[in-house]
């Protein structure tokens, strides 16, 4: 079927602008267009779609990325693989020269700090959609989604640090399902997914908002699907931080000296392990994680144990501080600060 | 001939309306019957975020996340939750703009053809989604559930931008849409918590919900709620945030517990 015939489909179903309509005449030809000229110039427009392009600045009213402990595992569903792979890991170790540019996977685009920039791909051939991609930033991939009903590559194919994900219009949500990405952290640090790993997103919007929902299943280091939401909105003053050329550099002089070092802990051995406990009293088994701390009654397990800790003190949000009064001015006012 | 002219000419300029040439207007169905999502079932909250601040009371004066006020942060700093059972207001962190935060399970049925019930085991609430028109007057009683008014939002038709080469090949019209999500707006609320360490909500907070069904192939159901909860008197912008949850096959998980003003 060509675009001609992609066209006449349109018509067909939805309708025809009335300015394309002729006049009334007389003719026995121009009669019949006219019928149906008037009976598609009354059919409502129906060519509203999704949109999605443009950037969507994260509204972040959530600790999806924003954890300050380094053992802060509370609510993730991990599996004893994957709480050891968490709290074996160093933040050094992405100083590492082969690590500085390694990209964090797919995921990061709900736990991260920047905007979703999406971009419409058309097909060159027929200008239809072809795929959605969200820009990359300094340091995650970009994800392209196919939405020409490729299927995904053998789980032999090379894993790009986007992965491959290939999506589907249900209504108006688009559901993306991505496959393919290599092994990273997915909670800034505080847990991992491995290659195996599948990410299923949900992208609503409505009005000015999109909310995503992420699935993600692993069976390497989860134990259920890790489901998060991020919501963003649409600004036309993004804050971007796009993705460019990586060079390593020397971070840490250690590991450039002792290029056999790989920065880890051993087992047990994690120096912020009880920070999260000391902090807020919460069990230090709840902190670990694991599936049953994202599930209600896990409250009833920890209530005994849990004892409110003294009113906060320092990084405990609130308003921003008020503004210092404006300064004096006419003749009585002293003279004007330095710069 | 020349009279079909005249018709398609009538019809074009509008002296015949679209109901006429459909025939006699349809009774338009209730929102029971035509929901284009099934959200009825019992529902798990999933705490995979903001744990700290959901699982457990926290402590007095952490307002992280929240775009609150001066004026917020003066009543969340006197939040004393003995006072709160004092007055019987143990509920205050169960209103609307809070509740489905909270960890718990919800029970979802049709109370009638235009009323969604939404029942929480955490602190034995009530939410009633009713769709139409909900009117408030100045004397109506403000409640921790306020008053919500619901309507279904249908997704446009596909067009073929969407279409995959397969179904252009097949010459087959655009696909007919699935699915739809809920749009619920809630007003008329008693002042509340938005978190259980006093921050605070005032009785003028608006709050809009869009709930949206997942159903994966392999039978699972998720649940996101986003919702925006306006209050300027609170909030230097709007809270959002997306609970989120997954369906139960039935209610024996079901805990009914009273409000706590400490837990």
């Amino acid at each position: 079927m060509g675009s001609d015939a992609v066209l006449s489909a349109v018509v067909k179903e939805h309708g025809m602008p009335k300015a394309q309509c002729p006049r009334p005449n007389v003719g026995r030809r121009v009669a019949l267009v006219m019928i149906v000229c008037a009976l598609f110039a009354v059919t409502p427009p129906a060519f509203a779609q999704v949109d999605l392009t443009g950037t969507w600045q994260r509204v972040g009213q959530n600790d999806n990325g924003n954890a300050r402990e380094p053992v802060d595992l509370l609510g993730m569903p991990l599996s004893a693989d994957g709480r050891a792979k968490a709290l074996s890991y160093d933040i050094a170790a992405l100083s590492a020269t082969e690590r500085q540019c390694q990209m964090y996977p797919p995921f990061y685009a709900l736990v991260g700090p920047f905007p979703l920039q999406f971009v419409m791909v058309p097909d060159p051939v027929t200008q239809k959609l072809l795929a959605w991609k969200i820009l990359g930033w300094g340091d995650r991939d970009e994800t392209m989604i196919w939405m020409d009903g490729r299927p995904h590559p053998s789980k032999y194919a090379p894993h790009p640090h986007g992965g491959f994900t290939t999506g589907t219009w249900e209504g108006d949500t688009l559901t993306a399902v991505t496959t393919h990405a290599k092994l990273g952290d997915i909670k800034r640090h505080r847990g991992f997914s491995s290659d195996r790993a599948t990410l299923i997103y949900r992208f609503n919007r409505h009005g000015d908002i999109l909310t995503v929902t992420g699935i993600l299943e692993d069976p390497v280091y989860l134990a259920e699907p890790y489901v998060l939401t991020e919501n963003f909105r649409l600004t036309t003053n993004p804050n971007n931080f796009p993705l460019t050329a990586c060079e390593p550099i020397e971070e840490l002089p250690s590991l450039h000296e002792n290029p056999a070092l790989v920065p880890h802990y051993l087992p047990g051995k994690h120096p912020a392990m009880n920070e999260v406990t000391q902090r807020y009293n919460i069990p230090l088994e709840a902190v670990l994680g694991g599936p049953e701390t994202m599930y209600p009654e896990y409250r009833k397990k920890i209530k005994d144990n849990y004892v409110m800790p003294p009113p906060c003190k320092e990084s405990c949000g609130g308003p921003p501080p008020a503004a210092p009064p404006p300064a004096p001015t006419g003749r009585g006012a002293g003279p004007a600060p330095r710069p | 001939m020349r009279r079909a002219a005249i018709a398609a000419l009538l019809i074009a300029s509008g002296f015949v309306s679209l109901d006429a040439q459909r025939g006699a207007p349809q009774p338009p169905r209730p929102p029971k019957a035509s929901a284009p999502i099934d959200l009825t079932g019992y529902w798990v909250s999933i705490v995979t975020q903001d744990w700290r601040w959901r699982m457990v009371t926290p402590r007095k004066g952490d307002y992280q996340g929240i775009q609150m006020t001066p004026e917020a942060a003066r009543v969340a700093d006197a939040w004393d939750p003995a006072k709160d059972e004092a007055a019987g207001e143990q509920c205050k962190s169960y209103g609307a703009a809070a509740l489905m935060s909270v960890p718990g399970r919800l029970h979802i049925t049709w109370q009638d053809d235009t009323s969604l019930k939404i029942e929480t085991d955490a602190g034995t609430q009530t939410r009633l989604l009713k769709f139409g028109n909900v009117p408030t007057t100045a004397d109506t009683p403000r409640t921790w559930q306020g008053a919500s008014q619901a309507q279904w939002l249908m997704p446009r038709p596909n067009v073929p931008l969407q279409l995959r080469p397969a179904d252009r090949a097949a010459d087959t019209p655009p696909p007919n849409p699935a699915g739809g999500s809920l749009q619920v707006v809630t007003r008329n609320l008693r002042a509340g918590y938005l978190r259980k360490n006093g921050v605070p909500y005032s009785e003028n907070a608006v709050m809009t919900e869009y709930w949206d069904l997942y159903k994966r192939p392999n039978g699972e159901e998720w649940l996101t709620i986003t919702t925006q909860v306006d209050d300027p008197q609170y909030l230097r912008g709007a809270r959002l945030t997306a609970p989120l949850f997954k369906k139960e096959p039935n209610g024996s998980k079901w805990d009914p517990t009273p409000c706590s003003a400490r837990w």
